[in-house]
């Protein structure tokens, strides 16, 4: 099947802005100004199933429904922030991609009535940046940017803006409050960004991934677009392949392909000719999946991996292998969580802390009380915490714990 | 010297990009072009950024503070920062954080002797498939380095020895 989105992995210079205009670019774009209205780009989004790839997967054209048509102006914020361990999709799209993620941005600008947007890319992505500034000048001389667009009403600008290395700031209202030049911490919500976002002005906030099919469905069609995939998740999914695979990295697959194929077809399979032992299909803020047949045979979607007790999330396939001590591995991400913690919460703030010293204290001499009172202080942040991150923080704690009870009897026997 | 005064079209493009009542959205951007020089944002910068953008230097301080790729001390010209999240570190960066530690001479957070480079720990960059790697962080930005091992490494810090 041809690519959707990694499509710079079949036509060579595809970030080249001539080779990217030659092969149909920004063809939707024009079309849409031209000739449709806003709400009908919002409808065939709408219709062709689009969900949020960023790991909410949340209905994009819904959310693009709900801006607030009473207050002006709108704002329209792409989340290049990609910091979920195990995640390297994005950057790939911005790298290979870009002028399809940019026209993707523009059109969901077009669709609610944005004349400004933004790229918010996470500080390291610092080179990708100023190259995707040097695209959107490229966009801007050809007239795909700026005042009055092909001899309409319409006008857009798009800006980068780099952020400086926090993890927080892939949570939509973090990343708002980043945008605006304060510290990146989640606001309360409701109200959500579609009624008060940027300088509390309605927004759309999307991942990269979600903007950059909006130009093949406009070009393609919703009935296209629903064709691929399953009824549940339409379309593709990039999977980023990580771990103990022999081939990992990013994966362009039609939503209900399996684990299996997914890790051994493409990924090679595990080094070593080792056993899977579990699966984090959402990276670190995963629940860990102990991996049997079953498990390696059952379609990736986001209704049916949950059915295995985790989520799919962002699709970061991080894949751990028999070698792997849970100990060792909830170390690892309770301090990523607990060094990510805004600090504004108080469960996830004084939670992550103490996890992280519980689970630091397991790799030397735990006792069957500190994996006791690790779970209780895990249990008690869950359903406490202002934003995601803190619930996420306990997911491989408790999953790990619960599901390999085998890894947390050996403090206990050493 | 104020950053107005010093970089003039880089201040009016920065604050051109953002609305009038979306002023301190610019703080972000000043703040890597404040530490462009030394590596870090002193005192002095940080009145002066306050001062464009009409907020406190508290409030400029506790932006500083919150992120990572900001630094308030001086410390190596350049920051080598090597990831050791768990995609990383299930493809070996924990023993390449180990040998890098060794052949430096170096504990993770401290600064060669010369004051060329720091070592530091980072969470994950978004480079999971090309482990080893790390960023370096320097007055001209900041670049990836990835598929390392320790011999590449050297020649890296080698090379930019060299350049500077």
């Amino acid at each position: 099947m041809a690519y959707i989105l990694l499509r710079h992995r079949d036509i060579p210079d595809l970030d080249k802005f001539d080779v990217y205009q030659k092969n149909g670019g920004f063809a939707a774009f024009k079309d849409s100004v031209t000739k449709k209205k806003p709400n009908e780009v919002t409808d065939v989004v709408k219709n062709s199933g689009l969900r949020g790839r960023g790991g909410a997967g949340f209905p994009t054209g819904m959310k693009w429904s709900f801006i607030d048509n009473k207050n002006w102006p709108h704002y329209v914020v792409a989340n290049a922030d990609e910091s979920e361990p195990g995640t390297f999709k994005d950057r790939e799209i911005m790298e290979g991609n870009p002028f399809q993620f940019l026209e993707g941005l523009a059109l969901a600008s077009y669709a609610v009535g944005a004349n400004v947007a933004y790229v918010y890319l996470r500080g390291e992505f610092w080179e990708l940046g100023a190259a995707l500034d040097r695209k959107i000048a490229e966009m801007e001389e050809a007239g795909y940017l700026g005042e009055k667009l092909f001899g309409t009403d319409y006008s857009l600008r798009i800006y980068t803006h780099l952020g400086a290395g926090a993890y927080i700031c892939g949570e939509e209202t973090a990343l708002l409050e980043s945008l605006e030049g304060k510290r990146g911490q989640p606001r309360v919500r409701p109200p959500f960004p579609p009624s008060f976002g940027l300088y509390g002005k309605p927004t759309i906030i999307n991942n990269v991934e979600t903007f950059t099919n909006v130009p093949m469905i406009l070009a393609n069609g919703a009935e296209w677009y629903k064709s691929i995939g399953t009824s549940d998740s339409a379309g593709v999914k990039i999977f980023s392949l990580s771990g103990r695979v022999r081939k990992p990295g990013n994966y362009e697959l039609p939503f209900g392909t399996t684990f299996r194929d997914l890790i051994y077809k493409h990924g090679g399979g595990v080094q070593d000719s080792r056993a899977v032992k579990a699966i984090m299909p959402a990276g670190a803020s995963s629940s860990l999946i102990p991996a049997d047949d079953k498990v390696l045979d059952t379609p990736m979607d986001y209704a049916t991996v949950r059915t295995l007790g985790a989520d799919l999330g962002s699709a970061s396939i991080i894949v751990i292998d028999d070698t792997v001590p849970m100990t060792w591995l909830i170390n690892k991400t309770v301090h990523f969580f607990k060094h990510e913690s805004c600090g504004k919460c108080t469960p996830c703030r004084e939670g992550t802390y103490w996890m992280s010293h519980l689970t630091e204290r397991l790799q030397h001499n735990g006792t069957r009380g500190d994996v006791d009172l690790l779970l209780n202080v895990a249990k008690q942040m869950q359903g406490k915490c202002l934003c995601a991150l803190g619930e996420f923080s306990t997911m491989a704690v408790v999953t790990g714990i619960e599901r390999f009870k085998n890894d947390f009897d050996k403090p206990v026997n050493a | 010297m104020s950053l107005a005064a010093k970089y003039p079209n880089e201040v009016e493009q920065i604050l051109s990009k953002y609305p009038p009542e979306g002023r301190r959205s610019a703080v972000m951007p000043l703040l890597f072009l404040a530490q462009r020089e030394d590596g870090y944002v002193n005192q002095a910068s940080m009145q002066d950024i306050a001062k464009i953008l009409e907020i406190t230097e508290t409030d400029v301080a506790s932006i500083v503070r919150f992120y990572t790729l900001y630094h308030d001390k001086k410390e190596g010209r350049y920051r080598m920062q090597v990831c050791t999240d768990l995609p990383c570190a299930l493809r070996g960066a924990d023993k390449f954080m180990e040998a890098v530690c060794d052949r430096l001479g170096l504990n993770v957070g401290e600064t060669t002797a010369d004051g060329f480079l720091t070592l530091e720990a980072v969470t994950c960059l978004a480079a999971c498939d090309k482990a080893p790697m790390f960023q370096i962080q320097g007055p001209d930005g900041l670049k990836y380095h990835e598929n390392m091992n320790v011999d590449k490494t050297v020649d890296v810090i080698s090379t930019l020895k060299r350049k500077s």
